[in-house]
């Protein structure tokens, strides 16, 4: 095995359970409300934490906002904000912070009323309005946001031939272990699903074309949600009260539309080198992909660029159900559910980060037996134009 | 004045666009070059992207260009666009470089667009501004 060093680790986690808080709570309190039971998870409290990050989703000049709410001093304000691999960056972040000595107990958060605020995201996504010069220029088209996952889908159809069906193996294999899961169970209940259930191949092929060659059952959820993650010092974890799941390779990277750009792949291009070197593992050895599933393209296409497969070879690799967490040959993917079948509410990278740690914790519902190593990776703003990619590589004790 | 929901149309004032909106209500399609090192810059911004003391001139497109990708919109909930689906969405490569986002209109059935499709500039007229929209360039 590896010997990396292992200077700050995952120590508290909460993921808050309901998708639908029907307008009642704010964002605010979802992320204090996850502060506290992560912190709690760990053994801390809110003086134990001197370094802040946020994504700013809950109120402006989160820095210092969310520092007051909380009731926190910290000595450390990191408002990284580039959308749903955010919090990937911060983990990263609260690593290098913390290996310098900067700080000893990081805290993550992140709440959101997408749901009970009718966001255009998932299937409601729409990408108008425009501030942006870029924005400025593609406003006019009425590009869905599901159409701009989908020109990425078409594209890796028509260069490497792949179908609906193998695309539609992301979104079964997803729903599989969403089924096990009883958060997830109830996130979908909550958000009237239709005919709950474990799903084939054809009934994603055969549910509605939300914009082509996107299926319904190919889009995520647009839920309420939020969730907190705690990163320590090795010498906190220590004495917290979960095994401290360790932080061992970080890479970031983004892409942006330019002339002739390649459609097909993403920034995890560059983003994943950097993280599996630092970690000095391959992507075979991973047991558990955490990879953000805002559509089942957006998966496809970061596998082949993290390297668990060859570049076009994606669509053939997933057949068969070797993402399962029950089957061998691959990564258990989402094994919480994911975006697709248990929690998105705009901004997902939170999950990953804690799905992941409860993977090497041995707490997951579709828990990989021996999980050693688990992978997250974020991706946030839109695959089929501009995001941000964020790697992170987790191991157990 | 008419309630009728009408396509969202660009911010004329935006500074490193106006240009180009400006020079469609003569259905010009502007896009910009480094006279000194040559790099075709694209959307418009003021600075050049491929060295540092760049001098960016004006180019127009002769309006041809083939689709890079595409998709069939068929759910929307914008005022104007939810009455349009299916429409077509897609990225144009024109053949002076520049991959822009546009609407494939002038077609019977969208199942008819494909990747590489040859496509030409149909201008939609608005009272300031004219939008850059497509249809197939007939063989």
């Amino acid at each position: 095995m590896v010997s990396q060093p292992r200077d700050a680790a995952i120590v508290g986690i909460h993921e808050y359970p309901s998708r639908n808080v029907d307008g009642e709570f704010s964002a605010l309190q979802i992320k204090a409300e996850c502060a506290a039971r992560a912190l709690a998870d760990a053994g801390l409290s809110w003086s134990d934490v001197d370094a802040i990050y946020d994504a700013s989703e809950g109120a402006p000049m989160s820095g210092l906002t969310i520092s007051e709410y909380f009731g926190i001093q910290p000595r450390l304000i990191d408002t990284t904000a580039v959308g749903g691999s955010s919090y990937e960056f911060h983990a990263a972040h609260a690593r290098d912070a913390i290996r310098a000595g900067k700080a000893r107990v990081a805290l993550l958060t992140y709440g959101s009323t997408a749901h009970s605020n009718a966001l255009a995201i998932g299937v409601g996504g729409r990408g108008f309005g425009g501030v942006t010069p870029a924005e400025n220029m593609e406003s006019f088209a009425g590009q869905t946001l599901v159409s701009n996952y989908a020109m990425a889908a078409r594209r890796h159809m028509h260069e490497y031939g792949t179908t609906s069906e193998q695309l539609a193996e992301i979104s079964v294999a997803t729903r599989y272990h969403a089924m096990r899961n009883p958060e997830a169970v109830e996130a979908m209940e909550e958000l009237e699903f239709i005919d709950i259930r474990e799903t084939t191949i054809d009934d994603v092929v055969n549910s509605r074309m939300i914009a082509d060659p996107l299926h319904l059952l190919e889009c995520c959820m647009i839920s309420d949600g939020g969730g907190a993650v705690v990163i320590a010092s090795a010498e906190v974890a220590q004495n917290c009260k979960k095994p401290p799941v360790w932080i061992i390779g970080a890479g970031h990277a983004v892409k942006y539309p330019v002339i002739g750009g390649d459609l097909t792949s993403s920034a995890a291009v560059d983003s994943g080198p950097g993280a599996f070197a630092e970690a000095g593992i391959s992507p075979a050895e991973i047991d558990v992909a955490m990879i953000y599933d805002s559509f089942s393209i957006t998966v496809l296409t970061i596998l082949e660029d993290l390297g668990f497969c060859a570049k076009g070879e994606g669509g053939a690799w997933v057949e068969g159900g070797r993402l399962r967490f029950d089957q061998s040959g691959g990564p258990a993917l989402n094994t919480d559910g994911g975006g697709l079948s248990s929690n998105h509410p705009g901004m997902r990278g939170i999950f990953l980060l804690i799905e992941a740690a409860r993977q090497l914790r041995g707490e997951s519902t579709a828990q990989v037996g021996a999980a050693k190593l688990a992978l997250a990776h974020g991706n946030g703003g839109m695959l089929g134009s501009r995001h941000s990619a964020g790697t992170v590589i987790l191991a157990g004790d | 004045m008419s309630d009728k929901p009408t396509r969202p149309l660009p911010n004329l004032k935006e500074g490193d666009t106006a240009t180009f909106w400006q020079a469609t209500a003569e259905h010009e399609f502007r896009f910009q070059q480094c006279e000194r090192c040559g790099t075709v810059v694209w959307h418009p911004r003021r600075h050049c992207t491929g060295c540092v003391d760049g001098a960016l001139i004006w180019r127009e497109s002769a309006g041809n260009g083939a689709i890079y990708s595409f998709s069939v919109v068929r759910q929307s909930y914008h005022p104007f666009f939810r009455n349009q689906v299916p429409y077509v969405v897609a990225l144009v490569d024109l053949d002076e470089g520049p991959r822009f986002l546009t609407n494939v209109i002038g077609i019977d059935d969208p199942a008819a667009v494909h990747i590489g499709q040859r496509v030409t500039l149909a201008w939609e007229d608005h009272e300031d501004v004219s939008i850059p929209l497509v249809r197939p360039l007939s063989d």
